[in-house]
């Protein structure tokens, strides 16, 4: 216990990145991942095979390849400055950004296809019916699997470790080699950071969720 | 609008029938308003409208009936473009569909719709149904469409239930609803694709009654149902279709009591004798 209490602002530092990180890549993949699903529901045909490609390659590359090209590819090419916060955050919002796609598709599928062809037949536009029926509709099946997503993007936050991002697992590990003796307690204190954050994610979900229900 | 009118049965009982404005078949024909020419469209393999000519004209009331599977429902659902057509043309006052977009939407603000299984926006109020097409799509002031609408509710029947959500309602209230929210848009043409036959026996007359003043309004209609009472009541032309083709063409009348091809004949015979 005394590693944890004595490297108490390590910790926070650590988390403080943690929840950055998530804060930015989730708003950013949330705003891409809209457009996306947008896209993908489209009566544009090019739109929707655009979307398509973009989320099958990011949903099917491993999110430490995606930081290898963005970190150390894309400068080759004069993009980017490597490593650090913001290269991070571009990686792990681009990744996300896919599955929010997908799981914000699956609730727009959700609604019934009456519901956009009256919404179209009172003179909406694509826009409009997705804005003012589809997803207000789409967003109480969609609230759960959303919520998995920004779990999952917690926890990809890690990756960030390994470049050169100091979030809460390059601290903990800090921590873990100046202590080796208490490694145990230490990494279990990083594993209830993440909790801690989840958690209240978890929480937050709730309570979205209860104010979004309505009977069909 | 008697919700319970006496011996309602489907079919015009004595009373009803004498209600029934003598159709004008000469007389109610304006410029024509609707005009589809060679329509044609496939699903797959199958060719649900085969050359499809028919021209609806102002004020007139259409009514389309045919076996299942004989393509009037897609036809309906092709006037307002939910369905694309293969070749062909359609207009709507003149104007051609337009393809997607802005104008789309503009055309569809003109041509209200009502579905079979009414399709009310279920996160909405009653009310917010109703105004939701002309403050989004005709910018109209919010105060103003509640006005409106409250006057459109009130005119089919269900102006009390304007607070509540479409799933508290029953489904004639529901179908009600939808005609009201297809009004607030002052269409030049209603589609109706049809709309009674998701409803229980009981709710299908307070649906046709509405239906019944339209068109007596003089609102041009195009019914796709099976109610041939509502055909006898209130149309100029009956038009039956089968396999994808209008096979014939009459005013009700004629058409119940003498079709002239056999394929008519013999649907009529199946309907009526039951």
């Amino acid at each position: 216990m005394g590693a944890i209490a004595d490297n108490i602002g390590t910790y926070w530092d650590g988390a403080l990145v943690t929840v950055q990180l998530t804060a930015w890549s989730g708003i950013i993949a949330l705003a891409l991942g809209v457009v996306c699903a947008a896209m993908r529901v489209s009566p544009v045909g090019s739109l929707r095979v655009a979307a398509a490609t973009y989320v099958e390659v990011l949903r099917n590359t491993p999110l430490t390849l995606v930081f290898f090209f963005v970190a150390f590819v894309a400068p080759q090419f004069g993009l980017l400055a490597p490593l650090g916060f913001w290269t991070a955050v571009i990686c792990l919002s681009t990744y996300t950004s896919a599955f929010v796609a997908e799981a914000l598709r699956s609730g727009v599928n959700s609604v019934g296809v009456g519901q956009a062809e009256a919404a179209r037949a009172i003179g909406l536009t694509f826009g409009q019916s997705l804005q003012e029926v589809v997803l207000p509709q789409a967003v109480r099946t969609v609230i759960p699997p959303l919520i998995n997503v920004l779990i999952a993007l917690v926890k990809n936050t890690s990756v960030a470790a390994g470049f050169a991002v100091v979030e809460l697992v390059a601290a903990g590990r800090r921590v873990a080699l100046a202590n080796p003796a208490d490694s145990l307690m230490v990494l279990g204190g990083v594993a209830v950071g993440y909790l801690v954050i989840t958690m209240s994610l978890g929480a937050l979900a709730a309570t979205v969720e209860r104010k979004v229900v309505f009977t069909r | 609008m008697a919700q319970d009118r006496p011996g309602s049965a489907h079919e015009p009982t004595g009373p009803a029938a004498a209600d029934r404005p003598a159709p004008p078949t000469s007389s109610a024909p304006g410029e024509p308003l609707v005009v589809l020419q060679g329509v044609d469209k496939h699903f797959g393999p199958l060719h649900v409208l085969k050359g499809i000519d028919l021209t609806v004209r102002k004020g007139e009331v259409v009514v389309v009936i045919g076996p299942s599977g004989s393509g009037k429902s897609t036809l309906c659902r092709a006037i307002n473009r939910l369905e694309t057509i293969d070749s062909g043309t359609i207009t709507v006052d003149g104007v051609p569909l337009p393809a997607e977009g802005k104008a789309l939407a503009r055309l569809r603000a003109d041509v209200g719709m009502v579905f079979q299984s009414f399709n009310l926006f279920a996160h909405k109020t009653v009310l917010q149904n109703v105004t939701l097409g002309p403050i989004k799509a005709k910018g109209v002031r919010r105060a103003d469409a509640e006005r409106t609408a409250m006057g459109l509710l009130e005119r089919v029947g269900v102006a009390d239930q304007a607070a509540k959500l479409p799933a508290q309602l029953s489904g004639g209230q529901q179908q009600r609803v939808a005609i009201a929210r297809a009004l607030a848009m002052r269409p030049k043409v209603m589609l109706f694709d049809e709309p009674t036959s998701a409803l229980d026996p009981e709710m299908i007359n307070e649906v046709l009654d509405v239906m019944v003043s339209l068109a007596q309004e003089g609102m041009t209609m195009i019914v796709v149902t099976h109610e041939m009472g509502f055909a006898r009541r209130a149309a100029h032309r009956v038009v039956f279709m089968d396999g994808g083709q209008v096979v014939e063409e009459a005013d009700p009348e004629t058409f119940f009591t003498a079709p002239r091809t056999a394929r008519a004949q013999d649907f009529l015979s199946k309907i009526l004798t039951h």
